[in-house]
């Protein structure tokens, strides 16, 4: 498992793109959704893409495999809501730790397969940890503004879940992401070092907050530097953001922390802004210009694609990454 | 490749709330406010014990305000649920961004509230306090945990045996606590703070005299020995003994802080307002002082009481001036009413009722007397806007208390002198003119009809004869504002009205109510733009054995301006578009320095504090709208308005920290910047990826000029296509939200004074706010100027590169250029802001416009253009030729 830390020293790392987008080419039905388990369930399932997981495991594996082969390191799998809080909206609480047990299992067996291919090349697992649909420092009530829809308790504890799935699945490193309440993230890493202490593991974090607008803030009103102080406690792989911006946008704030941590700096930006139907339409060249800016720069360690994005763009990226050194830095823990 | 850390490196503490706070080798003090905490201020407890959360809200912003870098918070009371309490508290705090900027010190005895805290703070926060006391099991079982949520710690000296009274003491139990921190749990030492106790001195007992000597020598050693760590204190405690003799006190904590930050304490509990400053501490006290606090002579403790005696500290005392409430009640009545104070108007009233026969009497007699003397003071110059409308908020809580009495009465209505519809024209949003002279007529016993805003002129028409008013006066900001009242005058002819009707608004002007309204429309016609002159022109106008001849005089007078203004338009001449065009501004694209901007693409701000606005507002136009006219600042000390000035200053200050406080308004924006050529002379194309997304029109100036001085369009301003230089525009949208919702609620109030300043206010917000972004965008998101230092003079000089024109104003009077900047923007969907039919932008205190960056960019008015730029417009928008003449015609010279 320290194999990444190796990786990382010598070379930028190229993550996946999306995988809501790959997921809208298969079409799938309700149907599909449910596949032959989950036949009779009492809620509607279509939208709930954690669940095909175990409904339609072949496509989430063709999903991986098309992201290796366009040159990424590291896959994420397919557990982006995959807490018992996010499942609720699907009565699935209870499958919570069964989804991302069997998500890291199937990405694992794709990076395997990969990684015996081109021995040179090791391919990653990232155990994807959303933010969840609930804020832990903002009420959802405007009326009262001491109002809170979950606790860190409730959170810490569906995080553990997670993250007990995740590495019995067989995850390399765990990314917390799309962190728009620093609270929430808060109780994501209490969570992780909960785990680690009790089976008596290591393994690397990776932690990827959101900038939502020109303020340069996260939704909870943190500014990028102080985001960065709140989730210093814990020894990361690597710190960078994601989601919300297009890779240009992102820029200002990959510089505003890249100079005030140790921790190696990652990004997986938006395919652009979307356009007024909610598409993302950047070219996977523009994408890869705009990528090529940080990497002139120096900035970062870790790249790769949000929403939007798509194996073509993870390959210009990845062609980009290999013409540059990564961004030195010092504490690889 | 990776470069190695050196472990030597000096470290320091890292803190957050919603803003960083990071010391380094050159961090001052850090200042920890300390209001509150239930054990340090009993205000704070009894709100807490009330649950009066929003007041207890306001302590911690005025700490914050007043330089607090961390807010300590302690709920430890027997007769509080301190866990609920801080949590509550903590949660509250989050959703108010001008306080959670800090970090907060979660302070309590008990680990329970501890942790609770540590659970709902995002923010990298100080736990206060830890320490051996309970032996190191515990105390490494808590610093873990500490750790695990991502906070710093606080480490008071004292352990198994007790607190540390004793230099060898404190420095043990500091080494020891150090120790175990480092090397069993891990904890980052530039995270460790420790709290070596600040005790008394001059107390009169011999064990207490080294108190504070030990304490700085103890830091000393802490600092030298134990690397990266940080040293607090709460420093009231050291002048306990001098409880009530504030002058002591003060001189006392600034040597004791003087000596201990010189021994390396970087933190402290401090109350900012019980500090003098070193160097102001007269000479024998701060001889006197020094000798206690380093234990200098045996007989320091009585030299200092013996001067302490001297120098007791006293306190000034507040006086109400509340004499005129002795007064006769009539007289009270008119007092309140022309001071404009609505405390004791009730009372008064009450007591008036019990006097009269009828409720109504006190409308008609004590209030109308009080009335006409405010009536009189304003008509003579001797009372000034803002007070008339206080004025009327007095009136008005008066009458509203009397209505129920007069209803169940059943008795005479009020007799109104005269009836008025006032209204603001279809398709436009701005009220604020309108409103003040709705109140002003009010005071004057009219009854006021107030549609509104954005009234269709069926509505007008339809509510004048419902109604059976006796006057009709428009408002309008816009410049389609105007076509409207030429309609809704046309209307009225129509339909046979026969009464009068008045014109207001910022873009009126007499010319063009004696040009284009008054001919339609038998009737009189008069532009009234401020409130003073409505009051006078509306009563001669009703005046029953007057107002014939007024109004043929009226008519008289406008047609002769008529007449003269349209002789004197001819007198100029203009050259055709296409000689216009060869007589373009020229930039010598070859040398001109272009920028491309850092950041691409549309943009948006939601999260953006009130606060930041607050150095940007010109404050000079706030005054003009209340009808106060000079200079900010000098007119606070104007001797014509100055008081009245500074009156009304002070009340918008409260307003605006009210404002703030409870983030009743909000602002938004949405900005883009773009590729961009000139096209064809007078077009700019806007491109992305050099594709054209848009195209911006701009008019060009055709008024003969001297020979060497261009006539200009904006897109002079932009590098044409045929030079082969990409260049740059940006466009913008800013607006404040929620400003109806709060005059609304002020006016239901019967408070129409608080409801015309918040608009006011909110027009001022959104004028900074275009400001602080235009500079944003100069230094940050463009960035074609790297540093700027300007005062908020310079700023409304403009003496800095690049413009900002508005459409509709002077350089691209054309509206519809809005829908283009909307399309371009999507400012509908980003932000909310709409465009009404007249493209009024709703909310009404909003801006938009366009970024030019070159450095020659300056404003510039178009002024009048003739009829072949119009078609040639029409052309190239691709809009008929009618509607180009509509839009344009408040700058078309021909057809004036």
């Amino acid at each position: 498992m320290s194999d990444i830390k190796e990786a990382l020293k010598k070379r930028i790392l190229v993550l996946d793109g999306a995988m809501g987008t790959m997921l809208q080419a298969y079409k799938f039905s309700e149907e599909d959704f449910r596949g032959e388990r989950f036949k009779a369930y009492p809620t509607p399932l279509k939208g709930n893409n954690d669940l095909l997981s175990l409904t339609q495991p072949q496509a989430i594996k063709e999903i991986h495999a098309k992201y290796f082969e366009a040159g990424a390191d590291i896959v994420e799998t397919n557990t982006f809501s995959a807490t018992a809080i996010a499942m609720a909206d699907y009565q699935m609480e209870d499958l919570a730790y069964e989804i991302n047990y069997e998500s890291a299992k199937l990405a694992k067996e794709v990076a395997v397969e990969f990684t015996k291919k081109e021995p040179h090349k090791p391919r990653f697992v990232a155990g994807s940890i959303g933010p969840t649909n609930r804020t832990a420092s903002m009420s959802p009530d405007v009326n009262d503004p001491g109002y809170r829809a979950i606790t860190f308790e409730q959170l810490r504890k569906a995080y553990k879940e997670q993250v007990e799935g995740l590495v019995a699945g067989g995850a390399d490193v765990l990314l917390v992401e799309t962190v728009f309440d620093t609270l929430n993230a808060k109780a994501a890493l209490f969570a992780i070092e909960q785990v680690k202490e009790q089976q008596n593991i290591t393994i690397p974090v990776m932690l990827s907050g959101t900038i939502t607008d020109a303020s340069g803030r996260t939704l909870s009103g943190q500014t990028a530097e102080a985001f960065l102080i709140s989730v210093s406690h814990i020894p990361l792989l690597s710190v960078g953001f994601n989601c919300a911006l297009g890779a240009n946008l992102l820029q200002p704030h990959l510089e505003a922390i890249a100079p005030k941590t140790n921790f190696a700096i990652s990004a997986h930006p938006n395919a652009g802004l979307p356009n007024a139907f909610g598409e993302y339409e950047e070219s996977p060249e523009e994408m890869a210009s705009q990528i090529e800016a940080y990497l002139q720069k120096n900035l970062i360690n870790i790249i790769g694609g949000c929403c939007g994005t798509t194996p073509e763009h993870i390959q210009k990226i990845a062609e980009v990454a290999a013409k540059y050194s990564p961004r030195p830095f010092t504490k690889v823990l | 490749m990776a470069t190695i850390t050196h472990n030597s490196a000096k470290k320091y503490l890292k803190l957050s709330g919603l803003e960083p706070l990071i010391l380094n080798e050159h961090s001052n003090f850090i200042n920890i406010g300390e209001r509150t905490n239930v054990a340090g201020s009993r205000k704070f407890l009894r709100l807490i014990k009330e649950e009066k959360y929003d007041e207890a809200l306001t302590i911690a912003r005025h700490q914050v305000d007043g330089g607090a870098q961390i807010i300590d918070i302690n709920m430890d009371d027997g007769l509080i649920d301190g866990e609920k309490a801080m949590v509550r508290f903590l949660n509250l705090i989050a959703a108010e961004p001008d306080i959670c900027r800090v970090p907060i010190m979660i302070d309590s005895s008990k680990w329970h509230i501890i942790e609770a805290g540590l659970q709902v703070v995002q923010g990298k926060c100080v736990v206060n306090s830890i320490s051996l006391k309970e032996g190191e099991a515990n105390f490494i079982w808590q610093a873990t945990q500490i750790r695990r949520y991502g906070a710093a710690v606080i480490v008071m000296a004292f352990d198994e045996e007790g607190q540390a009274d004793t230099y060898q003491r404190r420095i043990d139990i500091a080494k020891r606590s150090y120790q175990i921190l480092i090397d069993k749990v891990g904890f980052p030492a530039e995270d460790i703070i420790f709290d070596l106790n600040i005790f008394p001195v001059a107390t009169g007992m011999d064990e207490h005299r080294k108190n504070a000597i030990d304490f700085i020598e103890a830091t000393r050693w802490v600092k030298q020995h134990l690397p990266n760590v940080n040293v607090s204190g709460g420093v009231s405690n050291v002048s306990f003994s001098f409880r009530g003799n504030n002058t002591v006190r003060e001189a006392m904590h600034s040597v004791f802080l003087y000596h201990a930050i010189k021994a390396g304490m970087n933190m402290g509990i401090v109350n900012p307002t019980m500090l003098e400053v070193y160097d102001n501490i007269p000479k024998d006290l701060l001889a006197r002082v020094e000798d206690v606090i380093l234990d200098r002579r045996d007989d320091a403790t009585e030299r200092l009481l013996d001067f302490a005696e001297t120098v007791k500290g006293t306190k000034k005392a507040q006086v109400v001036d509340d004499a005129w409430r002795s007064l006769p009640l009539q007289e009270r009545i008119t007092h309140a009413l022309v001071k404009g104070i609505d405390a004791h108007i009730i009372e008064d009233v009450e007591a008036a009722r019990k006097e009269v026969a009828s409720p109504i009497e006190i409308i008609e007699g004590h209030l109308m007397i009080g009335m006409n003397v405010v009536g009189d003071l304003f008509g003579s110059g001797k009372m000034f806007l803002p007070q008339v409308v206080k004025s009327a908020r007095v009136m008005k809580k008066a009458v509203a208390y009397l209505q129920p009495f007069i209803e169940a009465d059943k008795g005479d209505k009020q007799q109104a002198v005269g009836k008025v519809l006032m209204a603001t024209v279809k398709g436009d949003v701005h009220d604020i003119g309108k409103n003040i002279v709705s109140v002003v007529l009010g005071c004057n016993n009219y009854e006021i009809v107030d549609l509104g805003v954005m009234v269709p002129p069926e509505k007008i028409i339809e509510t004048a004869k419902a109604e059976n008013v006796d006057i009709i006066g428009l408002s309008g900001l816009i410049t389609p504002s105007l076509d409207e009242m030429v309609y809704l005058a046309k209307e009225m002819e129509r339909q046979n009205f026969n009464i009068p009707l008045l014109i207001g608004g910022a873009t009126t002007s007499k010319a063009h109510t004696a040009v284009k309204i008054n001919p339609s429309y038998k009737n009189a016609v008069v532009h009234v733009n401020d409130a003073s002159r409505a009051v006078t022109v509306v009563g001669d106008l009703l005046n029953k054995s007057t107002r014939n001849e007024y109004v043929a005089k009226l008519k008289k007078e406008y047609d002769d301006f008529r007449r003269k203004f349209l002789e004197r338009g001819k007198t100029k001449s203009y050259i055709t578009i296409d000689q216009a065009r060869k007589n373009k501004f020229c930039i010598d694209w070859e040398t001109t320095p272009i920028v491309k901007p850092k950041e691409m693409g549309v943009q948006v701000l939601h999260q953006l504090s009130l606060k930041s606005l607050l150095p940007f507002i010109d404050w000079s136009p706030f005054f003009r709208s209340w009808d106060l006219h000079g200079k900010f600042p000098a007119i606070l000390t104007d001797e014509v308005v100055g008081e009245q000035a500074t009156q009304l200053y002070e009340d918008a200050q409260a307003m605006v920290q009210k404002i703030i406080e409870k983030q009743l308004l909000k602002p938004k924006a949405v900005f883009g910047l773009f590729e961009a050529n000139s096209i064809h002379d007078d077009d700019i194309s806007v491109q992305q990826k050099g594709k054209e997304i848009a195209v911006f029109r701009t008019l060009r100036q055709q008024l003969k000029k001297r020979t060497g001085v261009p006539n200009r369009a904006l897109a002079d301003y932009i590098a044409p296509e045929t030079c082969g230089k990409k260049d740059y525009i940006g466009a913008f949208c800013v607006a404040i939200f929620g400003a109806d919702t709060l005059a609304a609620t002020y006016k239901d109030a019967h408070d129409d004074y608080n409801a015309i300043l918040v608009q006011a206010l909110a027009d001022r917000f959104a004028e900074a706010f275009a400001e602080y972004l235009h500079q944003q965008v100069r230094v940050k998101y463009w960035g074609y100027v790297n540093a700027e230092a300007l005062s908020n003079d310079e700023l409304i000089k403009e003496a800095y590169k690049g413009i900002r024109p508005a459409p509709g104003y002077p350089a691209c009077p054309d509206h519809l250029e809005k829908e283009t900047i909307w399309e371009l923007l999507a400012v509908d969907d980003k932000i909310g802001v709409t465009l009404t039919e007249s493209l009024a932008m709703w909310p009404a205190a909003a801006v938009s416009g366009y970024y030019f960056a070159n450095e020659e960019a300056s404003y510039f008015g178009v002024g009048k253009i003739t009829l072949d730029q119009v078609e040639d417009y029409a052309n190239r928008k691709g809009i008929t030729i009618e509607k180009a003449k509509k839009w344009l015609y408040p700058v078309i010279a021909d057809d004036v």
